[in-house]
């Protein structure tokens, strides 16, 4: 269990993170998602205690980091994968974090076995890829079989085969009962990975809620339909308030309708009074993406310099990942 | 106890601890030996000067026990100081600090302990080198050119024992200086032009920079060591010991102060 309260960290001028409130549960993976620059990496260092809040307080199962004895058994975190010597072998790295911990030496060749780096766990940690980087992280991490786990962007250049292992595992870790959270700014990913997602933009909550209630809530859903009859619909449909619109596929070879804001009832419920038949009747939620955009858009902190090209530059921050 | 243990195991596995013990024994003990050969060399020419009947003007060098020990109190502490720095500027250079803090939340017990394991084995080692470099010296110099190399009394004893206290030290002030800036470059060149030139400098300023000698840190440090260096002390060896050990205690304390604010 994570609380975070009223937690907020200022740089100069700048409110990296304001007045943060949300707790995240164990048993299921949190997602911690905003785009670059929201403030997630400077939440998760203030939760472990690396950076001081300007105010509010993180806990962890009730207190905070810097009170924890051993505090690797009691969370485990992989915030930069990079955070190693690299003229450290895998192993010796390990090593001294078990010393410190008072783990046993031998739980530093499960984990090794665990995240498949026991063929390389002599060599320079330096020398790895970013992907065998991870994975050492990730050892690191586990090491203290914590309770609370932390990733930041675990994904980040990973391969689509590295990505599926990350995610499986963090599917794991929560279904032993764990506390799991996971930044992103990938609400693809997050979407796959996540049950409950925590959004954050420019440092302020934006939403705290299960994956599919955000969906639910911040996508506009609406109601695609065909039919032989399309001006009598158009006209039966507008008559009873609704907005019509052409669907915006260029290659849409049928002529359809879309209405925003109904559902397959209203829509089927018209057309019958009206006696028209139809040959399509769809509801069409947003993507997660068009939801996320529509709730971060203001709070993306780096906006380019030309106004008009918002929506593109959006969607650049977004690592391009959106489209 | 852990702490101790994984800063003993950050200290072995990486190569650059065990070069800088290298260079430490090398620097000791060679320059030693170059010392005692020399002394042997001069001291023979000077006897064949007075053989062949002309007398020289000058009177031969015959190094004593604190000369002998030069390689380890000078260039090895300073190895060890470079040592002791990188202990701690690298893990901010990697931002393997952030790992550490987070294994071991308490930064002064970080900080603490890696002094304390790099002082107690600098301590050691330079121990050992100045009784190894007194022997080596000695036994390159001869029986006559190493005339002033005895081990009696306190003066000559307080040259060999002193630098393993002086070494210990100097660990503290260079890990707490390596804290503050964060910074390798930075740190070893502070730590180097600091004694080896920043304070010899005051003797440039005329009677001003002679009246504050007395007053600085390293100045006090080669007081205590054997070495005043012509330098007008108002106190005693031990008190400049005290006084090198206050300075190096406010350093210290200092980095102890500003890590704990900081965002790691």
């Amino acid at each position: 269990m994570i609380e975070v309260t009223g937690l907020t960290k200022q740089f100069g001028a700048k409110k990296a993170v304001d007045d943060l409130t949300f707790t995240v549960r164990p048993g299921i993976v949190t997602g911690f998602l905003g785009p670059n620059g929201a403030g997630k990496s400077t939440t998760m260092r203030m939760i472990l205690g690396l950076d001081q809040p300007t105010s509010g307080t993180a806990l962890i199962e009730g207190r905070p980091y810097r009170e924890l004895t051993n505090p690797l058994q009691t969370v485990g975190a992989l915030l930069d994968a990079k955070w190693v010597h690299p003229n450290r072998s895998a192993k010796a790295h390990l090593q001294w974090m078990a010393a410190s911990n008072g783990i046993p030496a031998s739980r530093v060749d499960e984990v090794l076995r665990l995240v498949g780096l026991s063929e390389v766990a002599k060599q320079k940690a330096g020398g790895f890829s970013l992907g065998m980087s991870q994975r050492l992280g990730l050892a690191g991490a586990l090491l203290g079989d914590p309770k609370v786990l932390m990733f930041d962007e675990p994904v980040n250049g990973l391969d689509p085969e590295g990505i599926v292992w990350i995610r499986k595992f963090m599917q794991r870790l929560a279904a032993e009962g764990r506390t799991v959270l996971v930044s992103s700014h990938l609400l693809s990913e997050m979407a796959l990975t996540a049950e409950h997602l925590i959004v954050i933009g420019r440092g302020r909550l934006i939403s705290d809620s299960s994956v599919q209630d955000f969906v639910d809530h911040a996508s506009e859903s609406s109601v695609r339909v065909r039919s032989p009859q399309l001006d009598a619909l158009r006209s039966a449909l507008t008559s009873a308030g609704l907005t019509v619109r052409e669907p915006s596929a260029v290659d849409e070879l049928k002529p359809a309708l879309v209405a925003a804001n109904s559902t397959t009832e209203a829509i089927g419920d018209i057309a019958a009074r009206h006696q028209i038949v139809l040959h399509e009747l769809s509801s069409q939620h947003g993507s997660l993406e068009e939801a996320f955009m529509k709730l971060t858009g203001d709070d993306v902190q780096y906006h380019g310099a030309d106004d008009s090209a918002d929506a593109r530059t959006t969607t650049d921050t977004m690592g391009g990942a959106l489209r | 106890m852990s702490v101790l243990a994984a800063e003993r195991i950050k200290l072995t596995t990486t190569k650059s601890p065990w070069w800088c013990t290298v260079a430490i024994v090398v620097l000791g003990l060679g320059i030693a030996a170059i010392l005692g050969i020399s002394a042997r060399s001069a001291y023979g020419s000077y006897e064949n000067a007075l053989a062949s009947g002309n007398p020289p003007d000058f009177e031969p060098f015959l190094p004593t026990v604190a000369d002998s020990v030069t390689g380890v109190s000078g260039f090895g502490v300073l190895v060890l100081m470079i040592m002791a720095a990188l202990a701690i500027t690298s893990e901010y250079r990697f931002g393997l600090i952030r790992t550490t803090f987070q294994a071991i939340p308490s930064r002064a017990s970080v900080l603490v302990t890696k002094s304390l394991l790099i002082g107690v084995v600098g301590a050691a080692l330079s121990f050992v080198l100045a009784l190894g470099g007194f022997y080596v010296a000695k036994a390159m110099a001869g029986p006559d050119a190493g005339q002033a190399m005895v081990l009696e009394g306190g003066d000559a004893w307080r040259s060999i024992y002193s630098i393993p206290i002086y070494a210990f030290l100097c660990v503290f002030l260079a890990v707490g200086v390596g804290a503050l800036l964060r910074q390798s470059a930075a740190a070893v060149a502070l730590l180097l032009l600091w004694p080896l030139l920043v304070e010899s400098l005051f003797n440039l300023f005329g009677s001003i920079g002679r009246d504050i000698m007395p007053f600085l840190p390293f100045t006090n440090a080669n007081n205590f060591l054997g070495a005043p260096g012509g330098v007008d002390f108002h106190w005693g060896p031990w008190v400049s010991l005290l006084y090198f050990a206050a300075f190096v205690a406010i350093v210290f304390g200092a980095s102890i102060v500003v890590v704990n604010k900081r965002d790691a």
